[in-house]
């Protein structure tokens, strides 16, 4: 796993979607939208900035609350893009 | 038959899911008009319970206010009880341009359409001024009727941390690219009772470029000195593009809703809005009552003015009681109890106590965020408000929360 890739996408989820005050820790394997951290709502964020940020587009039945809960997942889902 | 056993089965599995995910809602049946006094029969079945009531959106208190239902009654006599039509065809009558102008000149604003509900306005609002080339920028707490809205539309979604101004802009930076920019917020949020910050918001909208949506539709009649919403409470009046609203809390609380703002955008909606087109018209009695509540809320500021006075009297009696409360000056007064259990516990000890109110916890609120949302109104006298002070001080006592902090309560009971 590209440990850039991975850093990227924690630093870009802490400061989307923690208050700056907030003692939380986020690493690959924590669960963002199951725990609560992500609503469903709010995932369209992270969508869009892999998007934009790979060029890619990911198609809907492809963007679901499992393929983005951890950052593990979302690099998972990036591999199908050639993302790596 | 279509209706399979494989369906069927499906659909009972999913109830049973809901039921034990603890999200299932029971309708508790009203027994009496909505009021600050009503008779519920709750558990289905028991004899029925006179209570207050501290869960409605009734904040004026003009729900069954006789000067209202006599002006629903001669709504009835005098323009009948249906139209059968969507308003385009033969489903606008007099009263309907009347109550819309009476709308547009209690909010400051250019024009309004009424909507079957608010839920309704925002269904079709979006879709009406933003095309794909568009971005919507929404708090991210909104209202579902907002985020429903949203989807139904093919612009851009970009939302923003709630209430941060900050990130805001940010995603003002990020979407200049897109033709036209919308920032959608609610004027008051119905969880935590808090508002918007409209004046940064609209300064924002001006440096940007963007235009601005407010649903205001817990604010609507009583939020600012004359009670136009949240808007004037936040000196902006005139300055907001767009705002969603209800006649279904505070103005009377049946039904109803509108879209009341820049002139050529509510025009467009009476033309391509699909929840106004394809829905029958608001009924006349609805009409003639909203009608009414306006003449009354327009002429005077008392009731908002009692419903203030009440807000700062509650807030300030159950904080020296000891309770967590969310800081603000609305009468939506969140009761911090972090606990889900601890929320239904100490609700259903509250109307054992003939004090209404009601728990939410977790998908409706954030998880380890659980309270009581207690709404106070114009309808509530003083003494009901000592009564609920009381219940709740002693509720509090017995579940040792008076006092304690935070991290107390959550120590105590987990989250």
């Amino acid at each position: 796993m590209s440990e850039d890739l991975k850093n990227l996408i924690i630093d870009y989820v802490k400061h989307e979607y923690l208050e700056e005050d907030a003692d939380q820790e986020v690493t690959e394997n924590t669960p963002l939208i199951s725990s609560g951290i992500v609503d469903s709502f709010s995932m369209v964020s992270l969508k869009t900035f892999l998007e934009k940020k790979f060029n890619i587009k990911i198609p809907d039945e492809k963007a679901t609350p499992e393929a983005f809960d951890t950052v593990n997942n979302m690099i998972n889902l990036l591999k199908e893009f050639n993302v790596t | 038959m279509a209706y399979s056993t494989k369906a069927k089965d499906f659909y009972n599995n999913e109830l049973t899911g809901i039921q034990q995910a603890g999200t299932y809602k029971e309708e508790r049946f009203i027994e009496s008009p909505q009021a600050a006094n009503i008779r519920v029969e709750f558990p289905t079945g028991s004899p029925p319970k006179e209570v207050l009531n501290f869960c409605a959106n009734n904040y004026l208190g003009l729900s069954s206010y006789p000067d209202v239902v006599d002006a629903a009654h001669e709504g009835l006599r005098t323009r009948g009880y249906g139209m059968s039509s969507v308003r385009f065809i033969c489903g606008t009558q007099d009263i309907h341009k009347e109550l819309e102008r009476k709308l547009t000149e209690f909010l400051g604003t250019e024009d309004t359409i009424l909507f079957p509900s608010c839920m309704d306005a925002n269904a079709g609002v979006f879709d009406v001024v933003l095309d794909k080339e568009d971005a919507m920028i929404s708090d991210r707490l909104v209202h579902a009727s907002i985020v429903d809205g949203m989807r139904l539309c093919k612009a851009q979604l970009y939302n923003y941390k709630h209430s941060n101004m900050e990130h805001l802009e940010e995603k003002l930076k990020e979407t200049q690219e897109c033709r036209f920019r919308l920032i959608i917020t609610d004027g008051v949020f119905s969880m935590d009772g808090d508002i918007a910050k409209l004046d940064e918001i609209c300064n924002l909208a001006e440096k940007y470029d963007a235009m601005v949506l407010v649903d205001d539709s817990h604010a609507t009649g009583f939020m600012g000195k004359t009670g136009r919403g949240t808007h004037e409470h936040c000196g902006v009046l005139g300055r907001i593009d767009i705002i969603t609203t209800t006649l279904g809390k505070a103005l009377g609380g049946a039904s109803g809703g509108c879209v009341s703002g820049r002139k050529e955008i509510v025009a467009l909606c009476r033309q391509r809005a699909r929840p106004y087109l394809f829905s029958n018209t608001v009924p006349p009695v609805i009409v003639a009552a909203a009608s009414k509540v306006l003449d009354i809320i327009s002429k005077t500021t008392d009731r908002r003015d009692k419903l203030e006075k009440s807000t700062t009297y509650f807030r300030g009696k159950m904080t020296a009681a000891g309770f967590d409360i969310k800081e603000g000056v609305h009468p939506i007064v969140p009761i911090m109890l972090y606990n889900a259990k601890l929320a239904q516990d100490m609700a259903r000890d509250l109307y054992n106590e003939g004090i209404y109110v009601i728990g939410f916890s977790f998908p409706v609120v954030p998880k380890g965020q659980a309270r009581i949302r207690v709404q106070i109104s114009a309808g509530h006298e003083k003494e009901h408000l000592d009564k609920a002070i009381a219940a709740f001080t002693k509720i509090g006592e017995k579940y040792q929360i008076l006092g304690k902090s935070k991290n107390e309560i959550i120590e105590k009971y987990g989250l």
